[in-house]
């Protein structure tokens, strides 16, 4: 069924369709809504959660790994500020392989304060071991809830996963949405059911202190388990295309790539309106391409390096700064083709919710091919700021 | 139940590497004891988690859960609310301490306590960060030495009176909150079935001895345990569902100064600070045992002579 509603509602919906079973929640914009509509699901007895409120996004993780230790599937959703007052329990929930879903609304770090689209929140939490997807439009955030649970409970991964929308620019805004059927998705992921749980009847000790002689091997496992979700989330992707019809491409997503010169590497929001870019640019002659990366952690090395092997530079678009020059896209980038002899420029925008236009991805595509064609450019670009800009 | 009735389970086992005399590993295996084997426990980050949780070791009969410091109360909702979406017949037992519960995990504690979550919060108030290695923590008495409260040539010791945690908690509204200790053990048991036949948020608040925080004999535990209570530094007893009774009165009132000089922390304290302590304690006394229209007790006798701290005191005992 086709509904017009905000990422938020989807997002929301996505929840429900995968029977959470424990949602302790905390409001704070622009996630909000996700917990308003789930509060309003179980208090009309469309879903059958136990709806906790939590007096802070730190309980709320705390609340959700106990939750999942105890066996229940688990969702929530939080942004920014909420992001980082959690960041304790972040690190505390991946190694203990415990796999809850939380959705996270990109929103500015303060400071300065600010509530619209950044991506210094979830980025900054890219070493917790949590799996990092960003979606592009409410139809995506949907269907990745419902993909999430399948990663995340796939006894080859066993981790938390967060994936991340754009604030307002999706949590607020309405498109129409796929809805699927209840039976669709109940078929597609079956229940939750793990080996060790917090069960009287067969007693284990979940998160004991663990002395140098053990910790490493914890620590490779963590590293394993989150590189074989590359495969996993493969599987999973084709699984989905052939049950609802939608293939997002697994870790990345290409477009018009074939013979491309230059290649953007875009996330979010920005993907959609890049691609319209590159037909305008394509339809002037320009051989440029685009993808879209979609998952942060694991970092698909190997299917970047694949997709750009042939190209002659690469702009990272980053809507995040790591305040020693590039974003985290870019230094992610650069260390996974590192090797490859292609010139990398990083492109920053829309940082703090600033709106990305097509002008600005026209500019930054214009750099990339000058670097393409082997002419001078900066490696950073700071786009449509005072100051020096582009 | 009685003493020769509680069952010998030993759900937390002999074999983990608490001090000898340690108050919170005696209350964790006793009330482990009554609440029996259909109790899934979380502990943060405490001593606790270190003598009876390290991996490949584990004296925990019963599941055991552990994150962090500050959120007992809300690992506790989490657990409880799982146990009952999924229909298992489970417990969620937290034991905190005075850092992770007077400090900390306040809030924590706070928000499963207003949302009346049905779980039992222990918390094992050994009056100071003991696991750290003794720094002042907001249940922490009056004039106590601590790492972080030294008895310096101008300050000497804590110079706040330990907080009324108690009435915090019962302001919650919520189901039972009680105080117990292991000297009293006939009234620990009692509280701890009783805790476990309510529904709701329960709150058992254990006073528990720390040899090395305290700076104490090892065999003593129970009797300052018991001159505690005797001199009114604890206090036993119950409120149900703001019905407060007191579960133990002592005959007479015993001097404070008797309580401090069994335990290094103190044994610095100034005539003027033991007195001031005693008045503490004299007005905390009425307000927990003075009936309507009785005088009020405090014929104390202070204390004549100041004992001062020696070398050899010091060497043995630390300041």
């Amino acid at each position: 069924m086709k509904k017009v509603i905000t990422g938020n509602h989807a997002v929301a919906i996505g929840a429900k369709l995968c029977r959470a079973e424990v949602v302790p929640a905390y409001p704070i914009t622009p996630q909000t809504l996700i917990i308003e509509h789930i509060a309003d699901f179980v208090n009309d007895g469309e879903m059958d959660a136990k709806f906790l409120t939590m007096e802070s996004e730190h309980s709320v993780m705390s609340a959700a790994a106990a939750a999942s230790a105890a066996g229940a599937r688990v969702f929530t959703a939080t942004s920014s500020q909420g992001l980082a007052f959690m960041y304790e329990m972040l690190y505390a929930t991946a190694p203990l392989r415990l796999p809850v879903v939380m959705v996270n609304a990109n929103r500015t770090l303060t400071s300065p304060p600010g509530i619209w689209c950044e991506y210094n929140d979830s980025m900054g939490v890219r070493d917790s071991g949590w799996l990092q997807v960003y979606v592009e439009d409410n139809q995506e955030a949907l269907d990745m809830v419902i993909q999430s649970y399948r990663i995340a409970e796939d006894k080859r991964v066993l981790l938390p996963i967060m994936p991340c929308l754009d604030g307002f620019v999706l949590t607020h805004t309405v498109e129409p949405v796929e809805v699927p059927q209840q039976e669709d998705v109940d078929s597609f992921l079956p229940p939750y059911t793990p080996d060790i749980t917090l069960d009287p009847a067969r007693p284990a000790m979940i998160g004991t202190f663990m002395p140098a002689e053990y910790i490493m091997e914890m620590r490779r496992q963590t590293v394993e388990a989150v590189e074989s979700a590359k495969k996993v989330i493969g599987e999973i992707n084709n699984e989905f295309a052939k049950s609802f019809g939608r293939d997002y491409g697994g870790l990345i997503d290409t477009y018009r790539m074939e013979d491309a010169e230059a290649a953007l590497i875009t996330i979010g929001t920005v993907t959609s309106t890049s691609r319209e870019v590159v037909d305008e640019l394509r339809r002037e002659g320009k051989k440029v391409g685009l993808v879209k990366l979609r998952f942060f952690r694991p970092f698909p090395c190997e299917e970047l390096k694949k997709v750009l092997s042939n190209v002659n530079a690469v702009g990272v678009v980053d809507r995040s700064i790591s305040y020693h020059g590039g974003g985290p896209a870019f230094n992610e980038v650069c260390s996974a083709l590192y090797g490859m002899s292609m010139p990398v420029v990083n492109h920053l925008a829309g940082i703090g919710g600033r709106d990305v236009t097509e002008k600005q991805i026209k500019t930054m595509f214009e750099i990339t091919l000058k670097a393409a064609r082997g002419e001078k450019v900066k490696e950073i670009n700071w786009h449509n700021t005072r100051g020096e800009t582009v | 139940m009685k003493l020769k009735d509680l069952p010998d389970d030993n759900l937390f086992t002999a074999g983990h590497t608490a001090c000898p005399g340690c108050g919170v590993a005696m209350s964790i295996r006793n009330a482990i004891r009554i609440l029996g084997k259909d109790t899934v426990v979380y502990v943060p980050a405490s001593c606790a988690v270190v003598f009876g949780a390290t991996f490949p070791y584990g004296a925990w009969k019963v599941p055991f859960f552990h994150t962090a410091f500050e959120n007992t109360g809300a690992c506790l909702s989490g657990m409880q609310a799982a146990f009952e979406k999924k229909g298992k017949h489970a417990t969620a037992v937290g034991f905190a301490g005075d850092g992770g519960t007077y400090d900390i995990g306040l809030q924590s504690m706070s928000g499963a306590a207003e949302r009346n979550d049905d779980v039992i919060y222990i918390c094992l108030d050994n009056e100071a960060y003991m696991n750290t290695g003794i720094q002042r923590s907001g249940g922490t008495p009056f004039g106590a030495w601590t790492t972080t409260t030294p008895v310096g040539t101008k300050i000497q010791g804590n110079r706040r009176f330990k907080k009324n945690l108690g009435d915090i908690v019962v302001a919650h509204d919520i189901p039972y909150y009680a105080t117990l200790s292991v000297g009293h053990p006939l009234d620990f048991i009692r509280k701890v079935e009783k805790a476990k036949s309510i529904k709701g948020f329960r709150f058992l608040h254990m006073f528990t001895p720390c040899i090395p925080g305290w700076k104490m004999d090892p065999a003593k535990t129970v009797e300052v345990t018991k001159l505690a209570v005797e001199s009114g530094m604890w206090t036993l007893y119950e409120v149900e569902n703001g019905e407060k009774k007191i579960t133990h009165k002592p005959a007479k009132m015993k001097r404070v100064k008797d309580y401090l000089m069994m335990q290094g922390r103190f044994r610095h304290m100034s005539p003027e600070d033991i007195k001031a302590l005693q008045m503490w304690v004299c007005k905390k006394w009425n307000l927990h045992y003075k009936e309507k229209g009785a005088p009020e007790v405090c014929e104390i006798e202070l204390p004549e002579e100041h004992h001062a701290v020696t070398e050899e005191h010091r060497e043995m005992h630390g300041p």
